[in-house]
């Protein structure tokens, strides 16, 4: 197997030249390592690289150019890889990324991820086989505001959701949770139904329909009573 | 007794005349003089129509009705011209207020906002003290030579009393009452004089301090108007401080995120590194798996830590966000509603946050609640934040929740804190803030 072909976006140098050491050191090819959207574009379409790993948070605003760099390939380039690395969770961020491109493989992942090497470098393995992956902070976050239908599914069903929205396939999820793969199918196809999804085999589409589902609540408060006074003062 | 702040509060004393106050009121009344005589000159040129009119009117010269005209001519020079004089005059007069006076009498001039010549203009012609400052002169120079003559015409006749005896013999002596040509005759005079005498520093005294009291009243800031420039400084620095605070925060945030925060992550990436390529059961893997655990836990530590300081993502996505983001740090489901569109002034939009952030701590310490709303929104000015939870009520303000901090902080963006907590709940806390800070 030829090795990935990667090109790296991060501002912090010493981050950046950490990343492809790592990258190195674990069979992906670096062939190029820049500091800012402009140069990632360039770059991609300099050397057409089977993975871009990005930064969101760039020069020269510092707050989503990787992300939207990343959007842009996503939809020029459909079987380019993408994973881009996040310093906070933002739900929003992850569904523009989740939801841009053709369904090939693509990535949000908390920035410290990277410090759990090996777990880091398999998860981007994966994404280069064209899985979808949300990290896992982002999905627990979502499940702890759902009360409702989530409610609903047992203590399995809620593990094989959060595997879903990892991205992981129903065969991977059996591997993890030590069940059968036909167990699997059913746990995935009651959550599904329990959370009124469509049933979908291709982890990418899967993974946008539970995100979509779990950020639906919108934040809407319940009405009435904004328009009362509280009384006392401080 | 405490010591009289001023030559009249002394006049009531009884040591008044082996004190110091009768030479201080000499000497303020002496001083008085070359002021004056300087003040004249300028005001006489400028009153100078005024005093063309005087002297044809007396003299009977009046001739047409345009001579009239001399009436606003004066008006406007001394409307125009007379501060330039008026204003450094007081500032003389009120240096000189502390021979009479002793207690502090501030000008009540504003700063101008800018440096420059306009800037200074605009500011003393638009303000009550320059015109007051004016009053003062034309008072010193109508009414000061009448009072100031009459003492000097009483000094003047004291003195001819007490000397008529040794000046008769060189012929008779008019002493203002009558005139005398022999000792003799003389002698009453002088006696009352003599009589007459310690009089005089009162009468000193009582014209010093009209005189002083006059210029307190014209050329002092009053109280309230002290009071009220003093609270809009305290205000203003108030506010200066915050912002420098919060400048200070953005700074020690950013500083920490792109050095130790980078380094530390890069450190912990090399740990872990090293980890995959050891084995975890060589005592080498050991210690080094052991190590990159804890750069991981430093890592997490040092960024709770520089949220706090200054939360990132409040500055680069705004208050939506970030509040959605508190409300995930939650122990309790917490809803969000923020339809804000365009985002308030930064004071107000971290204050906004630390509120809310406050507000959520105490309501998953103290409240008991299962579910928590927090609601931002923009009504009209106003940048209104309401937390609202579900727990049984009772909060206090005064319980030491930090709420009080919180307060000042509202208060320095100008904005107000609503609680209402009765017991049973459910609680609700809300802040109202001008949008734009101020």
């Amino acid at each position: 197997m030829s090795a990935v072909r990667t090109v790296l976006a991060e501002d912090g140098v010493l981050l950046r030249e950490g990343l492809a050491g790592m990258l190195e050191r674990f069979g992906f090819a670096v062939v190029a390592a820049v500091g800012d959207a402009d140069a990632l574009v360039g770059a991609v379409e300099q050397h057409a690289p089977d993975l871009v790993v990005t930064d969101i948070r760039m020069p020269p605003t510092f707050t989503d150019e990787g992300l939207r760099a990343a959007v842009a390939l996503r939809r020029d380039h459909p079987d380019l890889a993408v994973v881009a690395l996040s310093q906070f969770v933002q739900h929003a961020y992850a569904a523009d990324l989740i939801g841009s491109g053709g369904g090939r493989g693509v990535g949000y992942l908390l920035k410290d991820r990277v410090v759990d090497v090996a777990e880091f470098v398999g998860t981007l393995r994966r994404i280069v086989d064209g899985a979808t992956v949300v990290d896992p902070e982002v999905v627990r976050r979502l499940l702890r505001r759902r009360r409702d239908p989530v409610a609903r599914l047992s203590t399995r069903e809620r593990d094989v959701l959060g595997l879903i929205a990892e991205g992981h396939s129903n065969s991977a999820i059996a591997r993890r949770l030590f069940l059968s793969e036909a167990a699997v199918g059913k746990h995935v196809g009651n959550v599904l139904a329990k959370l009124d999804l469509p049933p979908a085999a291709d982890s990418n589409r899967r993974v946008l329909a539970v995100l979509t589902y779990l950020r639906s609540e919108a934040g809407e408060a319940p009405p009435g009573g904004s328009d009362a006074r509280p009384r006392s003062e401080l | 007794m405490p010591a009289p702040p001023t030559v009249l509060h002394a006049l009531g004393r009884r040591r008044f005349l082996i004190g110091a106050w009768p030479w201080r009121a000499i000497a303020y009344l002496a001083s008085t003089v070359p002021v004056g005589v300087a003040a004249s000159l300028p005001f006489a040129v400028l009153g100078l129509p005024w005093l063309v009119l005087f002297d044809r009117a007396v003299h009977g010269e009046w001739r047409t009705w345009s001579d009239l005209l001399l009436v606003p001519i004066g008006v406007l020079l001394l409307g125009t011209l007379g501060p330039l004089v008026a204003v450094p005059l007081a500032d003389v007069e009120r240096a000189r207020l502390r021979l009479a006076d002793t207690r502090p009498a501030r000008s009540g001039h504003r700063t101008p906002p800018t440096d420059g010549m306009w800037s200074w203009l605009r500011t003393r012609y638009t303000e009550a003290a320059t015109w007051r400052a004016l009053a003062y002169a034309l008072l010193l120079l109508a009414v000061a030579p009448l009072v100031y003559g009459a003492l000097l015409l009483v000094v003047v006749l004291d003195v001819a009393w007490l000397s008529a005896p040794a000046v008769v013999h060189d012929g008779p002596v008019t002493l203002g009452l009558g005139t005398v040509s022999t000792r003799r005759e003389a002698v009453p005079y002088a006696l009352a004089g003599l009589a007459l005498l310690p009089g005089l520093p009162y009468l000193a005294g009582l014209v010093a301090g009209l005189h002083a009291a006059v210029a307190r009243a014209l050329l002092r800031a009053p109280d309230d108007a002290e009071l009220r420039a003093e609270l809009v400084e305290v205000a203003r620095s108030r506010a200066r401080l915050v912002d420098a605070f919060e400048a200070e925060r953005r700074r020690i945030e950013r500083d920490l995120h792109d050095g130790a925060q980078q380094r530390l992550v890069s450190l912990t990436l090399q740990l872990g590194m090293a980890r995959v390529h050891l084995a975890d059961d060589a005592e080498a893997g050991v210690a080094v798996a052991d190590a990159h655990e804890q750069a991981k836990r430093l890592m997490a530590e040092l960024r709770e830590l520089v949220h706090g300081i200054h939360p990132q993502l409040l500055t680069e996505l705004g208050l939506p966000d970030a509040l959605r983001e508190l409300a995930d740090r939650a122990p309790i489901p917490v809803t969000v509603r923020a339809p804000l569109t365009v985002r308030p002034a930064p004071p107000v939009e971290s204050t906004a946050y630390f509120v809310a952030a406050e507000a959520l701590t105490n309501v998953a310490k103290h409240s008991g609640a299962t579910t928590a709303t927090v609601i931002a929104e923009r009504r009209a000015d106003t940048l209104v934040l309401e937390v609202r939870d579900d727990g049984h009520g009772g909060a206090d303000p005064g319980q030491g929740t930090g709420l009080t901090g919180l307060a000042d902080r509202v208060a320095v963006v100008g904005g107000r804190i609503l609680l209402s907590s009765p017991d049973g709940g459910p609680t609700r806390l809300r802040v109202e803030l001008p949008w734009s800070g101020e």
